[in-house]
């Protein structure tokens, strides 16, 4: 179980981005981590991952704390050892590699090459296009590709824990949907937990446990994810499901189209 | 062309090729590290140069004892220890503290690195010409008739064997491995499992080796030692550029490419210029062409963009 206990983080000594942030995913589970840009999602993650000091950030105050063991001091590959792995945002897959290479340093961490045989065969076995495109270059893959290429390279660390960044970004909805779909069999198949970065707020909430909502580096409310797609707040907000917001995205519509004409 | 002709061709590209296999083998110490850490190592020079006073150190003192093949082969394989762990250790105390800032000054740092391992080899070695002793015969072989100095022909072979080397060790080790996804991508290396930072002290250390086998046969082919031996690095920056910053094989190919051509000027153009020092300029003027055509270097490359 992940817990993180009230940290702060700081960038360049100076801007404060996470005001006392709490958050806890609990093993075995799903959970989503909602927010605006620039709310500080991001950088969560990257606190957690370890990698925050080599950009310039700072865990100021807090702990974040493993299975009962504190990690918020541990460099990035001391993080994966530890069983947390992160799929960063906008895949950064390793392009001039091939897929196959890609999915091998995601294993670079272990020393049981049995156990990564085994495990490149599972991994396989979840994204049948990687199988079909062991040997191609994975610069040349699709976006939808890429990001399943990115989650298996993930996979392979045997993590108890992957934090994904923003796995629908860029993608078409089709491709979305097979994309969490797979995560969900990762979640149910392999007992990975999940702790899942999203804008699309709508498809987070269908496909977790608990959620969270964040805004300016506070976490602002939370709840079971049933419960938090029937709040009204975050339907208007995030859902873009009210009436009033419908009218008043028409009158916004009509605003942009006078303007225009006087204009032109 | 007659059958003379002929051979002195052969001799003078063949002599080139061991010429550029020494560049080569210093191109590929810029190479790896440039690649790992985006860092342009000015002291390469320097550490291939003390790879070669190391040697001459350890052959001059097993030479009464072991006799001159098995003193040089065990003098080659400590320098190239000693060198690899000197370029380490010069990663770990002063490149290292230097993480995150800006390359140039870490660039910069380099360039002091130089001076002080310069000053470092004539403080203990002195300025003057130190001979060095070398198991290779003077006596010319002759192959298919063509006259060629051994040490050329082990400078050959030994460099296309390690680089061998080195290419499997990219292609298949799972540290070769780590070591591409860090060039890659730093930050996703780390995310990924993968210490960074000892990766940046293997590229260093890789580069000693290198570094310290291409001193050992420069030693060997010019006969002695002087600390300006050190400029042999520069000279092999042409190679760099011309292969491409960020490859391997065009640091290599690079390499051999300038070897050859520098010799041939030598030998066909500098007698109808008057002598002068053609050699010194040819690899400019072939690496100036070459960026017009070329912006990246032969085998450098931007970033694939999927199209």
């Amino acid at each position: 179980m992940l817990k993180i206990n009230n940290i702060e983080v700081v960038y360049s000594d100076v801007i404060l981005v996470l005001r006392g942030l709490s958050l806890q995913v609990p093993n075995g589970q799903i959970v989503a981590f909602l927010g605006s840009n620039g709310a500080g999602k991001s950088t969560t993650l990257k606190a957690v991952s370890g990698i925050l000091r080599y950009q310039d950030g700072e865990i100021e105050e807090g702990s974040i704390e493993f299975d009962g063991e504190m990690i918020h001091q541990l460099d990035p590959f001391e993080v994966v050892k530890k069983g947390i792995t992160m799929v960063p945002e906008g895949r950064r897959i390793f392009r001039e590699m091939t897929v196959e290479e890609n999915i091998k340093v995601g294993a670079y961490a272990r020393d049981d090459s049995a156990g990564v045989q085994k495990d490149m065969k599972m991994v396989m076995g979840f994204f049948s296009v990687l199988q079909e495109r062991r040997g191609q270059i994975a610069g040349y893959l699709s976006g939808g590709e890429q990001q399943m290429l990115a989650t298996a390279r993930a996979l392979m660390s045997r993590p108890r824990l992957m934090m994904l960044d923003e796995p629908s970004l860029g993608l078409g909805p089709l491709v979305v949907q097979d994309i969490f779909g797979i995560i969900r069999r990762v979640n149910q198949e392999e007992k990975v937990s999940i702790l899942l970065v999203e804008q699309n707020a709508n498809i987070a909430l269908a496909n977790s446990q608990y959620g969270y909502i964040m805004e300016n580096g506070k976490i602002v409310m939370d709840g079971p994810s049933e419960k938090l797609k029937e709040n009204e707040d975050v339907k208007e907000f995030y859902l873009g499901l009210t009436e009033e917001a419908k009218k008043k995205r028409f009158s916004e519509v009509k605003h942009y189209k006078r303007r225009k004409r006087w204009l032109s | 062309m007659d059958a003379m002709q002929v051979k002195f061709l052969a001799m003078g590209i063949i002599n080139g090729f061991a010429v550029g296999a020494i560049y080569a083998l210093l191109a590929l110490g810029f190479v790896v590290i440039f690649k790992a850490t985006d860092i342009f190592n000015f002291a390469q020079g320097e550490i291939m140069m003390f790879g070669a006073y190391m040697a001459m150190l350890m052959s001059n003192a097993l030479v009464g004892k072991l006799g001159i093949v098995a003193a040089f082969t065990l003098a080659f394989l400590i320098s190239s220890f000693t060198t690899a762990l000197l370029a380490s250790i010069c990663e770990m105390t002063v490149v290292r503290p230097m993480l995150g800032k800006p390359v140039l000054s870490i660039i910069m740092i380099t360039l002091g690195l130089a001076f002080v391992l310069r000053g470092g080899v004539e403080f203990i070695w002195g300025p003057e010409e130190l001979p060095f002793y070398k198991p290779f015969r003077d006596a010319p072989l002759l192959v298919q008739g063509v006259p060629i100095a051994e040490v050329r022909l082990y400078t050959i072979v030994t460099s296309l064997i390690l680089m061998g080397v080195f290419f499997l060790f990219f292609k298949y080790s799972n540290k070769g491995l780590g070591m591409r996804a860090t060039a890659e991508d730093q930050e996703t290396a780390f995310l990924m499992g993968i210490n960074v930072k000892r990766i940046f002290t293997m590229s260093w250390a890789i580069a000693g080796i290198v570094g310290a086998v291409g001193g050992i046969f420069l030693g060997s082919t010019v006969g002695n030692l002087v600390p300006y031996l050190s400029h042999m690095g520069l000279r092999a920056l042409p190679a760099v550029i011309l292969g491409g910053m960020n490859s391997i094989t065009g640091a290599i190919i690079g390499g051999l490419i300038l070897g050859v051509c520098e010799n041939l000027a030598g030998t066909y153009i500098a007698p109808h210029i008057g002598g002068g020092d053609i050699k010194e300029i040819t690899s400019y003027v072939i690496v100036l062409v070459v960026m017009m055509i070329r912006p990246h270097g032969l085998f450098g490359t931007k970033e694939i963009e999927r199209v």
